[in-house]
């Protein structure tokens, strides 16, 4: 099956839901959640038949055809579309048990009425972030992108009669619309460096001796290469040698621009705001699912610069590694001193993508030896959506059932509910990097690669960081088992979707803690 | 077969949370355990007990676990299988509490036995770490006094040693470019100018772990107010990692870093046995009293791996600094449980309250008064001889044309810490049994049988090890 059949079926997805609300029951809209994790389930089993271009079969007219430029499909793109898919269906499936907070704050506060988009919502964004796995275009990125954030800008303001949700939409908006400038502007600028927004082409024009050469080996025949403009081609001969200030100009707008997506310095201050304020199922998306779809995009832009013989490939790392120790000691610090439970998780959200981007700064190229930094950043993030998810179903429900998402709200928890503490300890210990978690690997792998490359000073920001890391988590863990609860608060319960999830999650955390080869293998 | 000893306590803590008995089901692991420790004491060369599976192939990451030839795991795995059955024996868990108090107990020991014979230095990393969790948790619920600070900090210091350490192991594994610790081993030190830097972060990492002078504020307050069975796992057997890790690793694959750090550590050492004993010595409650004795005592082990560190070749300080961590570790739990005992029996720990227990508890006062004995180093108990061996093997390079090191004059000076413990440890005796009874001793009741069972096993250990220490010295080749 050719790859991007997996969007189309996706988009077609949303659509098909979009009928079922609008013909469906008026007053019951959950079971276009449950039916949207199901299309997402069968369209995550036919991620794994999807080929590209090379692996099909003799004479397919589709193979020639000149979306490849613009598209492309390798284990990569298979991962973060597998990645995309699991984390819309936790996200939905999320949502079916939080519909009790989305119908009070939505029009009708005593009906499911004016809740079925959100179900649908989500699965849009999710055939932009599978689209965002494949980009190979600075043009087509920029569109897969526009379609998770303006997705995302309905999805923060959803609970219309709730004042936070609205105040993060509008912060959440304002700050995307600067965004997207800073990415225009920078594309703006690489086409005006290199003449070309294919990222193989760019990538080519960079490296070798003869920069003209492998520029029009990348566009292929003379009949291409002759639509090239004089200018272009100048360009293109001239950059590399003058130190293309140009070009690093507009590397840094999109770094600064995807900056935003992952929730790195310098365009972290939306996150606990917008965090905090919504709707918890697309906290949990944005946290997750925009997080990732954010680093394969920024992986694919960074392949061709940071490829051997890149003459940018110095400067660029330094700017990773700025961002890299700088996001480490915002996140994790002030992480430190919050008091409501979402909050920190939007702190340690921006703490994570610290460690994520020093993977990235700590840069090595697939090869037999090492474990390269893309694996590294993939296997961090599957880890990371394993222990989030859960945290988010388990404080969704505390919210729901307590009122509150302050981390007093689960003082005592060990008494009340001991399961439930048991599992959300594991989790933050995931979290925090506990040996024979999950987490620990993640951060083991992203110290390796550091320590291996040299960067001791992000090496010793991130000691900092995770020690820190160690310190929050651990409040949670010492509220729920050391605090004694307030005499009212009640015993949480989960519900069935919610329990299976959190259950199956936490387990994974463990299995995977001690053995990873499994999550290692899906990655390629 | 050592996956079993590992996984057997966290199945049973698993199926304690999952509804079983708590102490029948702790009492069936521990007691599995400890035959099958003593079994490995026995058989430690059967190739049966190996166990490995490879866990990420880049880097090469096993889950191995074996028993080194060197027989200093089958100690530690003795050790840590009589404190667990001990522990487990002689604790009484709250009401309502049972399940955190027994699966906690189990899940430390696992990570304990864990680490000794893991062969793979992530998962000796980790198996101890696995280990700490539970401790926390154990003294931040069920705790004494002012439990959550003490909890938070332990949390915070033994957080932060952790992190120290594995740094310094990651160092040491991209050094040796391995994480196989047989691997490391058979290829022998590692490059000169990495040395130093490792041996610090080692030493540094390590010591926070057994609470070297001048980071040892952590342990007498935890160990203090911790639940019993977890002061004496902690104390016996868990602490006990960081020094079998500075034998195991730092040692034979550091050795000239360990020597550039020789004098600093002799002060350090020092620091343990004199300051933290003068501080014993103003102790006002038993407990506290137990936690800084058990801090000063490490330094007489640091001695012996001081003694490692000047003179590598030392063939007597090895096995010295392994009897003496045994010998600690038994007489360190039997004196944390034998506490809880008196605590429940009377109340209070204030030497204030207590005194004249020998009269209404005479098998108490002799239990108590035979473990004040070993850990005062009184010949034909498992710790003198431990003690001996450490200070003979600070002498073991003298020569005496070159005039005296730094190691033989740190045992020349930390001898005088054995009268130190002497006087804490007799003043304590009298204070808590002899002389007039008060209110909160008279109408204590003698111990029955089945209080005394885990004392009793552990004295029998102190008695055969001190009056034949070659049935441990016989496995340390």
């Amino acid at each position: 099956m050719p790859a991007y059949y997996l969007e189309a079926l996706t988009v077609a997805l949303g659509i098909a839901l979009l009928m079922l609300e609008a013909f469906g029951p008026a007053h019951s809209k959950r079971h276009i959640g449950i039916f949207a994790a199901f299309g997402l389930g069968l369209i995550f089993i036919a991620n794994f038949f999807a080929v590209g271009p090379e692996g099909a079969s003799e004479g397919a007219a589709w193979a020639q055809w000149e979306l490849w430029k613009l598209y492309r499909f390798d284990n990569t793109a298979r991962f973060y579309k597998g990645f995309a898919l699991v984390c819309t269906v936790l996200v939905v499936l999320m949502s079916v048990d939080y519909r009790s907070i989305l119908s009070r704050f939505t029009d009708q506060p005593e009906s499911e009425a004016s809740t079925g988009e959100y179900y649908a919502l989500p699965v849009f964004a999710c055939a932009g972030m599978m689209w965002m796995a494949s980009a190979n275009d600075l043009a087509a990125a920029f569109v897969a992108l526009e379609l998770v954030t303006i997705t995302f800008y309905i999805l923060v303001a959803y609970l219309r009669r709730n004042i936070g949700s609205l105040e993060a939409g509008v912060k959440y908006l304002i700050l995307g619309a600067l965004s997207t400038g800073f990415l225009v502007y920078g594309i703006a600028w690489i086409y005006g460096a290199t003449g070309t927004m294919n990222l193989d082409a760019i990538g080519q024009s960079l490296v070798g001796g003869n920069q003209l050469a492998a520029f029009e080996g990348a566009v292929g025949t003379a009949a291409e290469l002759s639509s090239v403009t004089p200018q272009t081609r100048d360009a293109v001969a001239g950059m590399v040698s003058t130190g293309n200030p140009t070009l690093l100009f507009g590397i840094g707008l999109v770094l600064v621009a995807l900056a935003f997506k992952i929730g790195a310095v310098p365009m972290q201050v939306w996150i606990p705001d917008v965090y905090q304020g919504a709707p918890t199922p697309t906290t949990a998306f944005l946290s997750v699912g925009s997080k990732a779809a954010g680093f394969v995009l920024l992986i694919r832009f960074l392949e061709p610069l940071l490829q051997t013989g890149s003459p940018v490939a110095r400067q660029v790392l330094v700017m990773l590694a700025i961002l890299a120790g700088a996001t480490l000691l915002v996140g994790n610090l002030a992480a430190m001193g919050q008091t409501n439970f979402k909050r920190l998780l939007a702190y340690s959200s921006i703490a994570h993508a610290g460690f994520l981007v020093l993977a990235l700064a700590a840069w090595t190229p697939m090869s037999d030896g090492d474990l390269s930094s893309t694996t590294t950043v993939g296997f961090y993030l599957a880890t990371y959506l394993i222990m989030t998810m859960a945290t988010f179903f388990v404080l969704a429900q505390v919210r729901i059932q307590t009122g509150s998402e302050q981390i007093d709200a689960f003082n005592g928890l060990g008494k009340r509910s001991p399961m439930l503490a048991l599992a959300l300890t594991i989790l933050m210990a995931g979290m925090a990097g506990v040996p024979l978690t999950v987490g620990f690997w993640g951060k083991f792998f992203v110290f390796a690669l550091a320590v291996h490359q040299g960067l001791w000073w992000c090496v010793a920001l991130a000691t900092i960081g995770a020690a820190a890391g160690f310190y929050y988590y651990f409040k949670l863990i010492r509220a729920m088992w050391w605090a004694d609860a307030a005499d009212a608060s009640p015993a949480i319960s989960l519900p069935t979707i919610s329990r299976v999830v959190v259950t199956t999650l936490t387990v994974a955390v463990i299995i995977f803690g001690v053995f990873p080869k499994p999550l290692l293998w899906l990655l390629g | 077969m050592l996956l079993v000893l590992v996984l057997l306590p966290i199945l049973a803590a698993f199926a304690i949370l999952a509804g079983a008995k708590p102490r029948t089901a702790a009492l069936v692991a521990s007691g599995i355990n400890f035959v099958l420790g003593i079994f490995a004491a026995l058989q430690p060369a059967a190739p049966y007990w190996d166990f490995s599976v490879n866990v990420v192939s880049t880097p090469d990451i096993n889950l191995s676990l074996g028993l080194y030839d060197d027989g200093m795991s089958v100690v530690m795995l003795l050790l840590a299988v009589i404190v667990t059955l001990a522990a487990v024996l002689s604790g009484k868990a709250p009401e309502g509490r049972e399940k955190l108090y027994y699966s906690s107990s189990l899940l430390i020991s696992s990570g304990a036995i864990g680490a000794f014979v893991a062969t793979d230095l992530f998962f000796f990393y980790a198996f101890h770490e696995l280990a700490l969790i539970p401790t926390f948790l154990m003294i931040g619920m069920l705790g004494r006094g002012d439990r959550r600070t003490t909890a938070w900090k332990i949390t915070i210091y033994l957080g932060f040693g952790s992190l120290v350490l594995l740094a310094g192991l990651l160092w040491l594994a991209s050094a040796a470019g391995t994480f196989s610790i047989p691997e490391m081993m058979a290829a022998g030190p590692v490059a000169a100018d990495a040395q130093k830097g490792i041996a610090a972060l080692l030493i540094v990492g390590f010591g926070i772990l057994v609470s070297l002078f001048p980071f040892h504020s952590w342990a007498a307050p935890a160990y203090a107010s911790a639940p019993a069975p977890t002061s004496m796992l902690h104390a016996g057997v868990l602490k006990k990692f960081g020094l079998y890790g500075l034998l195991r690793l730092a040692v034979p694959l550091v050795p000239s870093g360990l020597q550039e750090w020789l004098v600093p550590l002799c002060v350090l050492l020092l620091g343990n046995i004199l300051w933290v004993g003068f501080v014993t010595l103003n102790q006002k409650r038993l407990d506290t009293m137990l936690g800084n004795s058990s801090v000063m005592h490490m330094g007489y082990i640091f001695l012996a791996i001081a003694a490692l560190a000047a003179f590598p070749e030392n063939d007597l300080a090895k096995p010295a600094a392994i009897l003496l961590m045994f010998a600690h570790g038994i007489s360190i739990a039997m004196l944390f449980g034998l506490t809880d005992r008196i605590e429940r029996k009377t109340g209070s720990l204030e030497f204030a309250d207590l005194g004249g227990l020998a009269k209404p508890m005479p098998g108490l006062a002799f239990l108590f008064g035979l473990v004040t004995m070993a850990s005062i180093g009184l010949p034909g108990l498992a710790n003198f001889a431990g003690e001996v061996m450490v200070f003979i093997s600070s002498f073991r390079n003298y020569d005496p044309a070159a005039g005296l090191g730094p190691v033989q004059i740190t045992c020349i000076i930390a001898i005088w810490g054995v009268v130190i413990s002497a006087v804490y440890g007799l003043r304590a005796f009298r204070n808590t049994f002899h002389g007039p009874t008060r209110p909160a001793t008279e109408n204590a009741s003698e111990l029955s049988l089945c209080e005394r069972a885990p004392a009793l096993l552990l004295a029998v250990v102190l008695l055969a090890v001190g009056i034949f220490p070659n049935l441990l010295l016989s496995l340390l080749r």
